[in-house]
């Protein structure tokens, strides 16, 4: 799918909610849909460290997609990481460069992507574009 | 004074807001405690009225500035019970204070000396000390702490024995609470000759420490834990040992003659307070303790252990909560976890419902390494929370627990 059309997928997804509660109880909802990292993936290597709550991010690729998986020990987290992962994952790493993070200001929880907030998601997210860096480069080869 | 909380809490401003939509319910006093209008007027008076550099100006700006900046320094003196005003040392903080006495201690000791730190520390009581080890080649050991999280007695003898030449150790750990038993460790480290240094941060907006009669050597504390601003904070060390430590930083105010040959550094305090410090601070630290006085210790110590009772009683009969530390001898800090509830999830619900706790390591990572957990909620109360806040937090924690599992 598009990139673009599932950023819009989740727009109107969270539209429909009226308050904090049903979106937070929605993302904890995506959060155990999330794509876990195979265990032996789980490794102190693929660890994005965000003071609170503990990320794991693995990728893989697949002819010239990145197949993402993830995980976090927070279910919050493990939300966003959710959303996270349904945008970039099984793209190529040009769209994924190119692609901004301005979506999750327009679901509502830009709070959670302050490069203040102790929770690894910014972190999470530069090493996403890191892969696609890297994979770039290698596809390119 | 009869205490009354809600006469209380007319005096902080930021307990009327809203956050989120609800009324703001501030619980994590251990890390900043509010500051009240008494405070916040003298802060603004000081700069509408006599902002000025202290101790140069012969102009009366300067001078009013210097009374007030001394004057505060006399408050403290007088409310810590030090022998003399030019023992207390007006630093940044807590953080400052420690360094300021790790970086003195780099001359006097070798790779010969044993130092002492507890295993209830926070980070800035561990790390200047390895910084030190590491300078001087001295050993670092730990005192170790009991499952109830109190420090084990026995394994502080034992360590003594190796005749450490200092001993670091928190009054009260911000992490558990705990109520560590200073005058005897005091007592036991001067038996061996060593130096003590007390972290008094966690223990100071709760308690009123006596400097002489603890004996201590060096206590220090930060303002903004005691209703004062940010940014500022106390070192007090007996005279003999402010004479015999090389000042911390170089700069104007802590010197007395400067050559390009030589300088002869300033007396005490001075001698340990380079550059101009925080003046507007010092003061305002001045009226918190003044403030806190007014309302009085005793009474501040038995309200907060009754909300603390009460907020026990009522956390602990949610389904899967574990409250870590000791349950007697602390002051008025809940540190928790809920089974299959990470902090982290915890405190982001909470905070939808207006209220403020703190998550995740509390900066005592060692701590948690002990208990084998990643980090705790923790809820601190103090003298100007109330028994239906308590009611709403707990409310609240249920609501979020029911979401998170």
């Amino acid at each position: 799918m598009k990139i673009e059309t599932i950023k819009e997928e989740l727009i109107d997804e969270f539209s429909m909610f009226e308050d904090w509660m049903e979106r937070y109880e929605y993302m904890i909802e995506l959060g155990k849909s999330l794509p876990i990292v195979e265990p032996q993936f789980k490794t102190e290597d693929n660890i994005i460290k965000g003071c609170q709550s503990k990320v794991w991010l693995h990728a893989e690729l697949e002819s010239d997609k990145i197949i993402f998986t993830a995980d976090s020990d927070a279910i919050i987290t493990k939300g966003i990481v959710a959303i996270l992962i349904r945008v970039f994952s099984n793209q190529s790493p040009e769209i994924i460069l190119k692609t901004n993070t301005d979506f999750i200001d327009e679901i509502g929880l830009k709070e959670h992507l302050s490069p203040t907030r102790a929770n690894g998601l910014v972190s999470m997210i530069k090493k996403i574009k890191m892969y696609a860096v890297a994979y770039q480069t290698q596809i390119g080869l | 004074m009869i205490f009354d909380v809600e006469n209380i809490r007319n005096d902080f401003p930021i307990l009327s807001r809203n956050v989120n939509g609800k009324p703001l319910i501030y619980f994590d006093n251990a890390a900043t405690s509010q500051t009240p209008q008494q405070v916040i007027d003298v802060i603004v008076d000081y700069y509408s009225n006599y902002n000025s550099n202290i101790h140069r100006g012969v102009h009366t700006l300067s001078q009013e500035a210097t009374d007030k900046y001394e004057g505060a320094r006399q408050i403290i003196q007088k409310h810590f019970n030090a022998l003399h005003s030019h023992e207390i040392i007006f630093t940044s903080g807590t953080t400052h204070s420690i360094n300021l006495v790790a970086n003195g201690f780099a001359g006097l000791l070798t790779k010969s000396d044993t130092v002492l730190v507890s295993a209830l520390e926070h980070h800035s009581n561990i790390v200047p000390w390895q910084m030190l080890c590491e300078k001087t080649k001295a050993t670092l050991k730990v005192i170790p702490m009991t499952q109830e999280g109190a420090l084990d007695m026995d394994a502080y003898d034992n360590l003594l024995l190796l005749n450490p030449k200092l001993v670091f150790v928190n009054h009260i750990s911000n992490a558990l609470g705990t109520i560590n038993p200073i005058e005897e460790m005091i007592q036991k480290a001067h038996k061996v000759g060593a130096a003590i240094l007390i972290d008094g941060a966690q223990a100071c907006p709760h308690i009123k420490p006596d400097v002489q009669a603890l004996d201590v050597d060096f206590y220090v504390t930060s303002g903004h834990k005691m209703c004062g601003p940010t940014g500022v904070g106390m070192l007090y060390a007996k005279e003999a040992w402010l004479h015999k430590l090389p000042p911390y930083q170089g700069g104007g105010e802590m010197i007395s003659e400067v050559t390009f040959e030589e300088t002869t550094y300033a007396g005490l305090p001075h001698k340990f307070e380079a550059g101009t410090p925080n003046i507007c601070g010092g003061i305002a630290f001045g009226a918190a303790i003044d403030y806190m006085n007014s309302i009085g210790f005793d009474a501040i110590a038995s309200y907060e252990h009754e909300l603390l009772e009460y907020a026990t009683g009522k956390m602990n009969a949610i389904s899967g909560m574990k409250i870590y530390g000791p349950k007697e001898n602390k002051t008025s800090v809940i540190s928790f976890n809920i089974e299959g509830v990470h902090a982290y999830d915890l405190g982001t619900i909470i905070d939808k419902l207006g209220i403020a706790i703190r998550t995740g390591q509390h900066c005592a990572q060692p701590i948690m390494d002990f208990f084998g957990i990643s980090g705790t909620a923790r809820a601190s109360f103090s003298f100007y929370n109330t028994k239906q806040e308590i009611d709403v937090f707990v409310e609240g924690v249920k609501r979020a627990t029911m979401m998170l599992r």
